[in-house]
């Protein structure tokens, strides 16, 4: 999947793979696409949560190698 | 202008938390982990207030949080590992509010944190200590006496029943569990590998264990010390529950009565076939025994079960004018109550079973993971 913005929080431990995502997504426009790479366990349901509270939409995800990957669409 | 001290969140130990909820003190928790896992398992306290608000919601500024907690309370933010609520805490601090906490390796590691407590002494000579662990609502013991020490359905973390025999000079001579748990992984094996204590448990549960225990057997005189234990046969939870009876004092009930409900009989896959034995158990069993026994059982449900000595205990012959699962009589009833609208099974349930019989090897951190939530061994829970 094409991406505007790639965020890299491999390695990084809750809160910061979702503050890095908050900070990325506010600087993108509506309807683009940022790729969030993490590798917290726990960030996968709080990406999920944070998108549906926020109205964010979570387009796709994978996990490969203990690597999450996901791509969000901004509102 | 604020003081410099007023401005950082302080760090709170599980044991902190764990006598305060004891004590039943008042606390202002605000857990920010995400919904789910909020209404899956929380902690729980008679005077805590929870508020759950995820920490992502909070990404624009603490505002929100702050209209929902009371000033001048004694605050707890908690989270999953500790990363999350630390990062709040301080939020809510710089906002000028004191008394900020947060919960030190957050709800893993507060899920883990077992609380010895003495429930008794023995009349011949010795104490009954019983080890909370709260956060799961599990509950294990040490029978001590002279220098010897009995462990009864250890909890997976064993280190601390290690410390407290060493701390005192006690050597732990038999490890036994009361049957084959399937809600938390029992520290039985782990334990009598350390320590050099034989490994019993009862042999009608064991039947797909792969590895050397001795059967724990109606019969037998477990001695410690001056202390006599003697296991009963016990059947309903599972086919092969076994009740301790110490010194004529005690009753160590495992799975099957409770202090505010009994157990289920459905985690092994067979509620049918064990809703007769539960009820021979409860209503025939029991109902024979002395009823100044002091019942301590394998778990408690809610914190209100703690009592004010911080240890979860109550007289057979009480709960039997107040347990809503002995006042059963009539044998349809009882059938509807144990087998139909049952709470949802423990977390992982199945895996546990085949760990504790030793056919899955699963890592420290899977262990822990297949651990999350509460206990729901009762048919009460909810």
């Amino acid at each position: 999947m094409n991406a505007d913005k790639k965020v890299d929080a491999m390695g990084l431990a809750c809160p910061m793979p979702i503050v890095k995502t908050k900070k990325a997504i506010d600087e993108l426009a509506p309807g683009q696409i940022l790729e969030v790479l993490t590798t917290d366990k726990g960030a996968q349901n709080d990406l999920a949560g944070w998108a549906n509270s926020t109205g964010h939409k979570l387009l796709e995800s994978k996990e490969e190698n203990g690597i999450f990957t996901f791509w969000i669409q901004k509102k | 202008m604020e003081s410099n001290e007023q401005t950082l969140p302080v760090q709170m130990t599980p044991h902190e938390l764990a006598s305060i909820i004891t004590r039943q003190e008042e606390l202002f928790v605000l857990d920010v982990r995400n919904e789910s896992e909020f209404k899956d398992w929380k902690i729980e306290g008679q005077k805590l207030e929870v508020v759950n608000i995820p920490y992502f919601d909070l990404l624009d500024g603490v505002e929100p949080a702050l209209e929902r907690i009371p000033d001048g309370k004694r605050l707890l933010v908690v989270c999953a590992k500790e990363g999350s609520s630390r990062f709040i805490a301080e939020q809510i601090a710089e906002a000028g509010r004191s008394e900020v906490h947060y919960l030190e390796g957050g709800m893993k590691q507060w899920s883990e944190h077992l609380m010895p407590v003495k429930a008794g002494d023995l009349k011949r000579g010795g104490e009954i200590y019983q080890f909370n662990r709260i956060g799961k609502g599990c509950l294990s013991y040490m029978i001590v006496s002279e220098d010897e020490a009995v462990v009864v359905d250890p909890a997976r973390m064993v280190q601390p029943y290690i410390d407290f025999a060493g701390e005192r000079g006690i050597r732990i001579r038999y490890v036994l569990d009361t049957h084959l748990h399937a809600d938390h992984i029992s520290g039985g094996r782990e334990l009598s590998d350390r320590t050099g204590a034989s490994y019993l448990l009862p042999p009608q549960d064991a039947d797909e264990v792969v590895f050397p225990y001795l059967p724990l057997a109606e019969g037998q005189d477990i001695r410690v010390g001056t202390v006599h234990i003697r296991p009963i046969h016990s059947p309903g939870h599972t086919i092969g529950s076994t009740t301790m009876l110490v010194d004529e004092q005690y009753l160590l009930t495992g799975d099957i009565l409770f202090v505010a409900s009994i157990g289920r009989p459905d985690l092994a896959g067979k509620a049918e076939d064990w809703v007769g034995d539960l009820r021979t158990t409860l209503y025939g069993l029991y109902s024979e025994l002395p009823g100044e026994l002091d019942v301590l059982p394998a778990h408690f449900g809610t914190v209100a079960e703690i009592g004010r000595t911080g240890a979860v205990s109550a007289k057979l012959g009480d709960l039997f004018q107040r347990n809503p699962g002995l006042k059963l009589v009539d044998e349809q009833a009882f059938r509807q109550a144990v087998t139909e609208h049952l709470p949802p099974q423990p977390n992982a349930y199945q895996e546990i079973r085949q760990t504790n019989m030793g056919k899955m090897k699963p890592d420290e951190e899977t262990q822990r993971e297949m651990e999350t939530g509460p206990n729901r061994c009762a048919v009460h829970d909810r």
